[in-house]
């Protein structure tokens, strides 16, 4: 079974009409040196739990927004429209988006 | 005639744990028994135990689609793989357990010129290394594999094919009980349905490990945990840059023995290859958001059947017989993080995304030579997990991200 996400434009809609584009991450410092700016690149938290995560309803509105939901059921707790470096926290790059259907 | 009707244990069950082993082993997949086979094997060293959360085999180990290769893209990987498939072509004598490894031949199907030239310098990198491995034209792709659908008014019509004469399949479940028994034999004590909660440290180093049947001391803790790894580096403060998603598969019916070839397209992202037992075994590519759940999808079915049907519509009729899923750990670069860490004492092996069967031979023996010695071995200084801190990474990108 794949889940439904609700997008904070056009409501709940099948997982596959969305591009994932990972965990939220904090910005590192700012004049990184390289092992903080290589953590911050490659190093994520993985979670088996709820965590905070970047979307973006690639056919469909084409809205980004942040979801929480549970990595272990899958189960989408709520979804929110992303706002303009809400407290720091970095928007994903362009190149996190898969250029393939996400099957 | 009696004797055919006995129950035989491949591995003795143990009672309690005891207090204290040299090593303890997280994760009884095949990197898990593998390390505990060449330990006990290549170094002597028994004072061992394997503790596995489930039952041995429940992870990917048992769940993969069994491809093993060698025709990488970086020589670094390709170098590791190709130790890891000649161990792998002396292992059933070694083990004395039929692990049926067919080295039937590996196609990786190119729909386009790009492809084409991406493929002709990856047969480049393995003819260096010695491994056989070359750019082929359609006639000899008719010749490989009659059954496939070369004709051109397609979707993706075939222009050629890398072709890897040694590439094959294997039986997994064998390879797990084959490594179990023969860990066993050698004095390694197995211990399912045993999860480790908890890893002690003491000045940088670990000193023992939690677990839900007692408490253990040890010198050494090995993690290979695969989609569990970064839960359980996390147990000892360190970070791996990892991410978990479900990777599927599917079985038909068993049909007559069709198919003595590996086909994968990875434009179509979907591989083929027909088991001992005469299903057709289809798997594809990782769903994209990180998951620890386990549960299959309708969506996958529909769009790998119907990409299976454009190689080979001679299959429109037959009937799937079963679907599942398995939990990989990806890393950025898609090569493995091997080796040691920054807690002494904690070594990993980590980052197989969707192609580490194929590596538990060699990962057994470099990490038993590593436990033994104390000395990281040639062939894994490149996937140090130290590189994602320096930025030296491997890239696999290309050999690996449909290709298992
Ligand atoms: C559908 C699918 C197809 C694949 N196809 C291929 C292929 O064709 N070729 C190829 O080379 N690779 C393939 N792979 C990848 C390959 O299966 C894995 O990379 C490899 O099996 C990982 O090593 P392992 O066998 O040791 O892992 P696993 O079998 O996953 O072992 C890890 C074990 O650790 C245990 N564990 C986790 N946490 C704890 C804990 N806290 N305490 C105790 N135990 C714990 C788990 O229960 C599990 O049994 C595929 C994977 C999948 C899912
Ligand atoms: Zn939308």
């Amino acid at each position: 079974m794949s889940f439904l996400l609700s997008c904070p434009n056009c409501g709940p809609r099948d997982v596959n009409e969305f591009a994932y584009a990972g965990e939220v991450t904090s910005r590192p410092a700012e004049r990184p040196s390289v092992r903080e700016l290589a953590t911050y690149v490659h190093f994520r938290r993985n979670v088996a739990g709820v965590q905070q995560e970047w979307w973006f309803h690639r056919f469909g509105c084409e809205t980004w927004f942040r979801a929480e939901r549970d990595t272990r059921t899958n189960a989408v707790l709520a979804t929110e429209a992303a706002h303009a470096e809400p407290d720091g926290q970095a928007a994903p790059a362009e190149a996190a988006v898969p250029d393939v259907p996400a099957v | 005639m009696r004797d055919i009707f006995r129950t035989r244990r491949m591995w003795r069950p143990r009672g309690e744990l005891k207090d204290r082993y040299d090593v303890v082993i997280v994760g009884g997949g095949s990197h898990g028994l593998a390390t505990a086979y060449y330990l006990a094997k290549n170094h002597g060293i028994t004072n061992v135990a394997v503790l596995e959360q489930s039952y041995i085999g429940s992870g990917a180990a048992g769940r993969n689609t069994t491809i093993v290769r060698s025709n990488y893209r970086t020589p670094e990987g390709a170098r590791f793989y190709q130790r890891s498939v000649e161990l792998y072509e002396r292992l059933s004598r070694e083990l004395d357990f039929n692990l049926l490894f067919s080295q039937q031949g590996h196609l990786t199907l190119a729909h386009s010129d790009r492809a084409l030239i991406t493929m002709t310098e990856r047969a480049e990198v393995n003819q260096l290394l010695g491994i056989d491995s070359r750019v082929v034209g359609p006639p000899e792709v008719a010749r490989l594999c009659p059954e496939l659908d070369l004709s051109h008014d397609v979707t993706w019509p075939i222009l050629g094919a890398l072709y890897h004469p040694r590439g094959g399949i294997i039986r997994h479940d064998a390879v797990v009980w084959g490594l179990a028994r023969g860990a066993d034999r050698g004095g390694v004590e197995i211990h399912p349905y045993t999860e480790v909660t908890g890893i002690e440290r003491s000045n940088g180093r670990v000193t023992g490990v939690r677990t839900t049947r007692g408490d253990i001391e040890c010198d050494t803790i090995v993690s290979a945990t695969a989609g569990w790894s970064t839960l359980v580096a996390d147990l000892a403060d360190v970070r791996l840059p990892i991410t978990t998603h479900i990777l599927q598969a599917f079985v038909t019916e068993p049909l007559k023995p069709f198919l003595d070839v590996i086909v994968v397209s990875s434009q179509m992202h979907v591989y083929v290859s027909q088991t001992d037992r005469g299903e057709i075994l289809i798997g594809a590519e990782i769903e994209p958001y990180t998951t620890y759940r386990g549960t299959s999808t309708f969506p996958f079915l529909e769009y790998s059947a119907r990409h299976v049907l454009e190689l080979f519509p001679q299959l429109e009729n037959v009937s799937v017989l079963r679907q599942w899923t398995g939990l990989c750990d990806l890393s950025p670069d898609y090569s493995p993080i091997l080796g040691v860490t920054e807690v002494d004492g904690f070594v990993v092996s980590a980052g197989w995304g969707t192609y580490g069967f194929k590596a538990a031979p060699i990962v057994g023996t470099t990490l038993a030579e590593l436990i033994s010695t104390g000395r990281t071995p040639e062939l894994i200084a490149p996937f140090t997990l130290e590189r994602f801190y320096t930025d030296t990474l491997v890239s696999e990108l290309a050999a690996a991200a449909v290709s298992h």
